[in-house]
């Protein structure tokens, strides 16, 4: 299913980077994907499951979490950090920003798929293209 | 024993909310009063097992603990040896450690950048073409009518700015929320738009569409459109006659507009929004500053250079070109060949391009805890927090300079961000000697 992504700040994300950027609370609050509930029943998910997210730029596996934000059908939101940066679009436009918001994604179911953790994060970053 | 220290000023975000109540005994804070849930996991947390209380240097893969001096000889010498080295972060630290990175770049003839770049950097670039109609924070407080945020979420990312400065203070001539208004702009319903007497929901990356429509509704012009963004046009007048009819309005923007397709053209069309809205009533604007001191980091940066940020000394002067001298690009184009770091996570929050190139040159970072960017660094230099272990002058998102305390002693031999980068300046001008 096609969704337009989102990333940025969430209240968990600021709590938990202050709680430690290798911490279990910060790993909970940001590797998560949040989902309008009518677009999870579409993609036939139930909270806590994995997904896998898909840009032009790379995926991740993610927690789905039902949003507190919503509606936003269409829209998924990850919280920034390195989970997020890994399907994020570095097309600045000549401006120093790259696209960090309103980036073309897929989404697909993944049950059995496991969440990286930081440290094979790095590793995939370093030992990829 | 056991006091409290008062008017104690907040070291996360741009709020810089200065009326913080820190009880500390036995040189340790065990309470802390008027925090937002932000600011009380930074007091809780800030001396845990995270906390890097030793330099460490990289070899053959592994950390290896090193002596103060000897570390920042090591890191001095790399960063003198580099032809083209990179300085960035500077949004969590004090206007005097970034005063002094400003002078070591100038020296390397690197270049110096601050989070900015990935933040509001798209925002200065909007100032720089249109201007900017601005005011302090008390002024919104004492006197706004209507408050807009757009594309911001205050209640996750500013969690007191409600409370403290807009809809939910107590100013001199708005008391209660009754007198204010209260509308969001966002691709989301967020929780900030649960609490406004109008939500626009904006589809993504059409703030500009939506920014220009509103434009016209302003200047009286018919919008030959059902709808715009993904807004019906009816609800872009009414937006329009809601501005054109308050007393005192104030547009705070956030990231959804510098992060999304269009990026200062967005800023250009916010900035002049409100310059046209001055025609009919009074009307300003203000960033949602994200970092508690990337306003001092701009003030410094462009008061010592006169640019705000992305900096390159390589020609012997300070050149500013966004696009060319800007962190993201330096890196993806892979031409910095060794970076400092100071008081941020680029491993974490930069697109996977650019973490790859730090991963090959060697990166010191100067920062209290670990994080991503540590993991890959080659030397790790550890610092005391400022405004917790360090003092310092910060400057708020509305550019007041506040003045922040040292409430307990560092962890032993841990020296602030200014003392390690004057060291580091020392030496690296030994080194280029």
């Amino acid at each position: 299913m096609k969704f337009k992504l989102v990333t940025g700040r969430s209240l968990q994300q600021g709590a938990g980077k202050e709680a430690g950027k290798l911490s279990k609370e910060y790993f909970n609050n940001v590797a998560v994907c949040e989902f309008d509930p009518d677009d999870m029943e579409t993609l036939n998910i139930s909270p806590g499951e994995n997904v896998v997210v898909k840009t032009k730029f790379g995926e991740v596996v993610l927690k789905a979490v039902k949003s507190m934000q919503a509606p936003h059908k269409g829209i998924i939101f990850i919280p920034y950090g390195p989970w997020a940066n890994l399907v994020t679009d570095p097309e600045t436009h000549g401006s120093g920003m790259p696209n960090f918001k309103g980036i073309e994604a897929e989404v697909l179911p993944a049950k059995e798929e496991k969440i990286l953790t930081l440290k094979e994060v790095l590793e995939k970053i370093s030992g990829g293209k | 024993m056991e006091k409290t220290i008062y008017n104690v000023v907040c070291t996360v975000c741009g709020c810089c909310c200065d009326d913080l109540e820190v009880k500390v005994k036995d040189g340790k804070i065990i309470d802390v009063k008027n925090a937002c849930a932000v600011s009380l996991s930074k007091f809780q947390n800030y001396s845990n097992e995270e906390r890097i209380v030793k330099p460490m240097i990289k070899e053959n893969g592994e950390f290896k603990e090193y002596s103060f001096d000897e570390a920042i000889e090591k890191a001095s010498k790399i960063l003198a040896e580099a032809e083209y080295p990179l300085i960035y972060g500077l949004s969590l630290t004090s206007t005097e450690a970034v005063g002094k990175a400003v002078e070591l770049a100038e020296v390397l003839g690197g270049v110096i950048d601050n989070t900015t770049s990935v933040c509001h950097g798209p925002s200065l670039i909007g100032v720089h073409d249109i201007g900017v109609v601005t005011c302090t924070l008390g002024e919104v407080k004492n006197r706004a009518d209507l408050i807009i945020y757009w594309a911001s979420n205050p209640v996750f990312s500013h969690p007191r700015h409600l409370a403290r400065y807009t809809v939910f203070s107590k100013g001199k001539f708005r008391k209660e929320r009754k007198e204010r208004k209260l509308v969001v702009v966002d691709v989301r319903k967020t929780a900030t738009a649960k609490l406004a007497d109008m939500f626009i929901q904006v589809a993504p990356n059409q703030d500009y569409e939506l920014l220009s429509a509103l434009r016209m509704a302003v200047k009286g012009e018919e919008i030959y459109l059902d709808e715009v963004a993904g807004v019906p046009t009816s609800k872009i007048e009414e937006l329009a006659d809601l501005m054109i009819s308050c007393e005192f309005g104030i547009l705070f923007f956030g990231l959804g507009l510098t992060m999304s397709l269009g990026k200062s053209r967005n800023i250009d069309a916010a900035l002049s929004l409100v310059r046209d809205l001055n025609e009919r009533t009074k009307f300003l604007i203000m960033p949602m500053r994200g970092h508690y001191n990337v306003t001092g980091a701009n003030e410094v940066i462009a008061w010592q250079t006169g640019y705000p940020f992305a900096v390159d000394f390589t020609q012997g002067y300070p050149r500013y070109n966004p696009g060319e001298t800007t962190t993201i690009e330096i890196l993806t184009r892979g031409e910095c060949d060794a970076a400092l770091i100071i008081g941020s996570d680029p491993a974490a929050h930069f697109p996977v391009s650019a973490v790859k190139h730090l991963m090959k040159i060697p990166v010191i970072t100067v920062d209290p805890h670990k994080n991503a960017t540590t993991l890959i660094s080659t030397i790790v230099i550890p610092t005391a927090i400022t405004g917790i272990e360090s003092g310092g002058t910060i400057y708020r998102m509305d550019g007041v300079p506040l003045e922040c305390k040292k409430l307990v002693e560092p962890p032993l031999g841990v020296k602030s961000d200014e003392e390690i980068l004057t060291e580091i300046l020392t030496n690296v001008k030994k080194f280029k000697e």
